[in-house]
């Protein structure tokens, strides 16, 4: 019996859906509540200027950013993955998002501010990533479990000068110090270009898919079906430092969505990355903008950082999964 | 009809003096037996003859081409290796895992395709996993596994076999079934050569052998003049008492 494959199109439709109703939902609620009449009117360039700010400078912006972010982050941990084949892998775990904050709050401390913290963070996350796979690397090649202790080992040293570094910093930094930590949107500014790059990556992504799943089942294997296995290894790690890098600057380290994420959706969808690279950069997003949604409007006009949300509501649903799964 | 040259290999494995260089072809049609004790290099050798690292001197060649001129994509839809050891990263399917065998015929943009499903469902077939199809790999026996394996390189359909203990976990019916298949791959005008632990397998299915010593002295040619018993004593440091059974010789070890 020959069954017929399973098009990617169907679940990518229905995740594509719920993104955008995340979307929907998010702008229309916060510390100001809005009808979705007063959507639609803005929509059609009508409605208060008080509604016109807020949906346009604000919200909008704020919510693609979460989305942007959440999908690079869940991307990201998606390939790290691959490359470790290691579903523990991810941006947070290997070290980068802490990189990427000593980077910011090294900015912070100095009391610099803007795009400086950006950079600092981005160039954190790099040099990061760059120890991590240099010294993993050494002399020999990348074995996956000396990649992943490399990470974890390095994340935890990372560890160690964030809490130098908040010891040491004058009480009035603490709290945006704190927020940056555990994620927050309200640093972000323009949500293009975290969105562009997502896209961009995805569409890059698409063809390498079914090379991605071949080096799934190890560097060997892939390489006596015909694949480039250290090329595709050096876009992979490069990709998924970029990726994560962007996130990291747009809103700060914000855990869990590159581990869950995909883990969550290869149990659903099974493992062919052409349909989990998408899957996990509308389903970061979704999830990305739902938690940003709940940490503006839990305790407004007060927001919660957005990395609590995400750790709070993707634990248990994560272990459910994780207990369920055959 | 490729045809698998080898020319004054000389292959790396660790801590151990060059030895012999290995010079001879594995012809379409052929089937060769690499026979040696452990350690001796034999997946080392096969890994080497794929391309997957490199030799300590000499060439491999696909008909008259060093293999190191050729492309990846290009060596893997004419050379397939069956693996002795797979790891499972995630959780894969038999279908799937059996349809990996068709990417080096697939371009990055194609989706695999009618043609594709049917090659490996007649390959789970043929190796008597099909009923599997729908399963996790990692729900499957030892024995289940090995056929997965070969089934994905018969889903790859390539010219040259390289085969790393074919038998391994096979129970007897599927040990004959497998070399039987592969026996049929060279009536066909492929190359076949395989490592091997079992000499009375070696003795019935292979019409070349390749002797690898542990000390990296090696000898080869037609299995009849290599299947002497002195040879083979000194091969594995084993005793080994000879009869013929049903035309081939048996290989028994003694104590």
């Amino acid at each position: 019996m020959i069954t017929p494959r399973r098009s990617l199109w169907p679940p990518l439709a229905v995740l594509a859906l719920l993104g955008l109703t995340a979307l929907l939902v998010s702008v229309t609620l916060g510390s100001a509540a809005l009808s979705l009449g007063d959507v639609w009117a803005v929509a059609r360039g009508e409605g208060s200027p008080l509604a016109r700010t807020l949906i346009l400078d604000l919200r909008i912006p704020r919510s693609l950013s979460a989305f942007a972010v959440g999908g690079l982050l869940a991307v990201a941990g998606a390939l790290m993955q691959v490359l470790l084949r290691n579903p523990l892998a991810d941006p947070y775990v290997l070290g980068l998002s802490g990189g990427a904050s000593v980077g910011a709050l090294a900015a912070m401390l100095a009391g610099l501010g803007g795009a400086v913290i950006t950079g600092s963070a981005f160039a954190g996350a790099f040099l990061s990533t760059l120890l991590v796979f240099g010294l993993a690397h050494g002399t020999g090649s990348w074995t996956p479990s000396r990649l992943l202790l490399t990470g974890v080992v390095v994340a935890a040293g990372w560890g160690a000068v964030i809490t130098l570094m908040l010891a040491i910093s004058p009480a009035e930094r603490l709290p945006g110090m704190l927020y940056w930590l555990m994620g927050d949107l309200s640093y972000s500014r323009s949500p293009w270009p975290p969105l562009t790059l997502l896209l961009v990556i995805c569409l890059l992504l698409m063809p390498l898919g079914r090379s991605l799943n071949v080096m799934a089942r190890g560097p060997l294997q892939a390489a006596a079906l015909g694949v480039n296995v250290r090329p595709l290894e050096w876009t992979i790690y490069v990709v998924a430092s970029v990726l994560t890098a962007t996130a990291v600057t747009t809103a700060g380290s914000i855990g869990f969505v590159g581990l869950v994420v995909p883990h969550m959706l290869r149990l659903v969808l099974g493992n062919d990355q052409r349909l989990i690279l998408p899957a996990c950069a509308l389903t970061g997003g979704t999830l990305l903008v739902l938690a940003d949604t709940l940490a503006r409007t839990m305790i407004a006009p007060e927001q919660l950082p957005v990395g609590v949300i995400t750790a709070l509501l993707g634990v248990p649903t994560f272990l459910y999964l994780l207990y369920r799964s055959r | 009809m490729n045809r698998l040259e080898i020319r004054e290999l000389v292959i790396d494995v660790p801590e151990r003096r060059d030895g012999q260089a290995l010079t001879l072809s594995v012809e379409p049609g052929q089937v060769w037996g690499v026979l040696g004790p452990n350690g001796a290099g034999k997946t080392t050798l096969l890994h080497t003859l794929a391309g997957l690292r490199g030799p300590r001197a000499g060439q491999v060649l696909i008909d008259g081409r060093p293999l190191a001129m050729l492309g990846r994509r290009q060596v893997a839809r004419i050379l397939g290796l069956v693996f002795q050891e797979r790891h499972d990263g995630f959780p894969a399917t038999v279908r799937e895992t059996a349809l990996i065998g068709r990417h080096p015929w697939l371009s990055a943009w194609q989706m695999e395709g009618g043609e594709d499903l049917r090659l490996a469902e007649a390959a789970l077939e043929r190796l008597d996993v099909v009923h599997l199809a729908e399963r996790l790999v990692s729900t499957l026996s030892g024995g289940e596994r090995q056929r997965l394996a070969i089934a994905t390189v018969l889903t790859q359909a390539p010219q040259i076999w390289l085969a790393d203990e074919p038998t391994n976990h096979l129970d007897l019916h599927h040990q004959s079934a497998v070399m039987a298949l592969l026996a049929e791959q060279a009536a066909e005008g492929r190359a076949v050569m395989m490592c091997l632990h079992d000499l009375n397998l070696a003795a019935r299915w292979c019409d070349h052998l390749l002797l690898l010593y542990p000390d990296g002295e090696a000898c080869w040619g037609p299995a009849r003049n290599m299947l002497v018993p002195a040879a083979l004593e000194r091969l594995y440091g084993q005793r080994l008492a000879t009869a013929e059974i049903d035309g081939a010789p048996v290989f028994v070890p003694v104590r």
